[in-house]
């Protein structure tokens, strides 16, 4: 028999009750909610107030090339809680900003409520490019700092768009 | 006459030279890495010194970055298991059953009982020759040789298990979508069975090599204290949060594979230091040895793969040459755009790699290969722990907690 998780229909019941109706969806036994992304930290805090200690992991999908989104980029929260094992994934929409002064989109940081997401936000940040406000130390985590695309965009190409080939040389006499 | 003071800063910026800072201008800056014996794999500190004392830490990764997560969305659901063997690459085998459990999820595949028992014992080998590395590792970084041999003589005996199975040492690439590559043959059962009775007898010459070992004890005990409370923030998973008493164990938790048809204990302990990681390590090798002595004696009759009918997994070659089914099974599955029904959905599956909760969250567009395949991988948020184990401790113990934490940056960087 698969392992079916613990539901978390009271927890939806008192997010609702607190933030207004959200858009849920339950796949495989696991419950996603969707949340507005000017509300994503309230939630969050409210969901470790009530149980979900555990930050599993933070991470985001491009949805450029799928059929019927409606937003660019989707954020990944998965919570789980070391007491009753619940799960939950929270979802974030966000898409590129239209005004010109913004270049990235931007969610607020969970950091102050995990220190999980400290890393795991930077990858995001150094992968997709998605900003998260309030960030102690928002630095790319895997490519080279000097590195100026987002490389798990759908629009980066697999195998790069040539930083391999045009990387400085540095040679002896100007080191 | 009397000797003019030695000058307080080098800087010629007053403006700069502010309280803050002069206290600190005696620390002195240790690059640690990327390349370093006692690093085992490419990664970097930055240490602040304080004399022998350190006084932070700047962990830094990327130096083995392959882009594993972008070549997950191009490559096919049974491609990639080639790519999860170079991520964790002391346990393979663990990763491939992560792998293909989460994409199991996402497809909806039920397995066989014989399937799920033998990914059991394997996985559960995996997790012994994994901590026996690590445990390994920390005592050679400590200065205990002949521990690391024993262990990494076993280690061989479960290289060869493996290579009998699957005729690969190292990299496995073991599991397909709905099954495995290579059924246990009754070579690989005698293998298996004879290291459940020759292991327990090393094992307890390694715990009475070294975990009453003074060095060893000194070295290990109080360095690197993790609270429970800091372990759960921090994501920690695996025997690192179990040695700070956090009770979460996924076999346990969220029964995968066979699990809940086993007898074995959770193995944890309070005190968060290096040396209570090593003894659940320890621990949880005895735990994973009675799982394997339990399922390798009930390991249920009847096919490894799912059936033809699911048109998941290949079919043997005999029904492919004496069936209708399996011919066109066996043709389509090797045509592209005809084999997987993929749902457009998103699911994650987690499992409990030896190094803590290895999970997939897998995005599925009806294609072939998936849309987007994050490897959620526990060495990261272990790394992203080390500046707060190692404040306030020395230098030699930098070893002894990176050690101790089991890091391995082929997983870290991806």
């Amino acid at each position: 028999m698969p392992y079916e998780p613990p539901a978390v229909d009271d927890v939806l019941a008192a997010v609702t009750a607190r933030f207004g109706p959200l858009e849920s969806a339950v796949f495989r036994g696991q419950t996603s909610v969707v949340v507005p992304a000017a509300q994503s930290f309230e939630v969050l805090e409210h969901l470790k107030e009530q149980g979900f200690d555990l930050l599993v992991d933070v991470t985001c999908v491009d949805y450029l090339e799928y059929r019927g989104a409606k937003q660019r980029y989707g954020l990944v929260y998965l919570l789980a809680s070391t007491t009753t094992n619940q799960r939950l994934t929270i979802r974030v929409f966000v898409d590129d900003p239209v005004s010109a002064d913004e270049k990235w989109p931007t969610v607020r940081s969970v950091e102050p409520l995990w220190r999980a997401a400290d890393w795991l936000e930077r990858e995001v940040w150094d992968l997709f490019g998605i900003q998260f406000a309030g960030h102690p130390d928002l630095r790319r985590l895997v490519m080279p700092e000097e590195f100026t695309a987002h490389p798990l965009r759908k629009d980066y190409p697999l195998q790069g768009r040539g930083e391999r080939h045009n990387f400085p040389v540095i040679t002896r006499d100007h080191s | 006459m009397s000797i003019a003071p030695a000058p307080r800063s080098f800087r010629s910026d007053a403006a700069a030279d502010t309280a803050a800072e002069r206290s600190e201008d005696y620390l002195w800056t240790l690059n640690f890495g990327p390349q370093h014996p006692a690093t085992h794999t490419t990664l970097r500190l930055v240490l602040k010194l304080d004399g022998e004392r350190v006084v932070d830490a700047m962990p830094e990764m990327g130096y083995l970055h392959s882009g594993f997560e972008k070549l997950g969305e191009h490559l096919t659901f049974n491609q990639y298991v080639t790519v999860t063997d170079r991520m964790n690459y002391i346990s393979p085998m663990a990763n491939n059953v992560a792998w293909h459990h989460a994409v199991e999820k996402l497809l909806g595949i039920e397995l066989t009982p014989r399937c799920r028992s033998i990914r059991t014992i394997i996985a559960e080998l995996a997790r012994i020759s994994d901590h026996l590395l690590s445990n390994g590792a920390v005592g050679l970084d400590t200065g205990a040789f002949t521990f690391f041999l024993y262990a990494f003589y076993q280690r061989e005996v479960i290289y060869d298990i493996f290579e009998t199975l699957c005729g690969a040492r190292f990299t496995n690439s073991w599991t397909r979508v709905g099954g495995v590559s290579q059924d246990f043959t009754p070579l690989v059962i005698e293998k298996i069975r004879t290291f459940v009775k020759t292991f327990p007898k090393t094992l307890e010459d390694m715990e009475r090599l070294l975990t009453r070992n003074r060095i060893f004890v000194d070295r290990t005990k109080g360095v690197g204290v993790l609270s429970k409370e800091q372990a759960i923030n921090s994501g920690a998973s695996g025997p690192v949060a179990r040695a700070s008493g956090v009770t979460r164990d996924l076999r346990k938790d969220e029964p995968y594979l066979a699990y809940e048809d086993f007898d074995f204990q959770i193995c944890c302990a309070s005190a968060g230091d290096c040396y209570a990681r090593y003894l659940v390590r320890m621990a949880e090798m005895r735990e994973s040895l009675k799982i394997v002595a339990q399922a390798l004696e009930n390991i249920p009759a009847g096919p490894v793969n799912v059936g033809i009918d699911q048109r998941t997994a290949l079919p043997t070659k005999q029904q492919v040459y004496s069936t209708i089914e399996g011919t066109i099974s066996h043709f389509e599955l090797s045509m592209s755009n005809r084999g997987f029904e993929v749902p457009s959905g998103e699911s994650y599956g987690a499992t409990e790699a030896p190094n803590g909760e290895l999970g997939f969250y897998l995005v599925g567009d009806g294609g072939e290969s998936a849309y987007r395949a994050r490897c959620r991988p526990p060495s990261v948020l272990h790394f992203a722990l080390f500046p707060q184990l190692i404040r306030g401790h020395t230098l030699s113990d930098v070893v002894a907690v990176l050690g101790s934490l089991n890091i391995i940056a082929a997983e870290l960087d991806r």
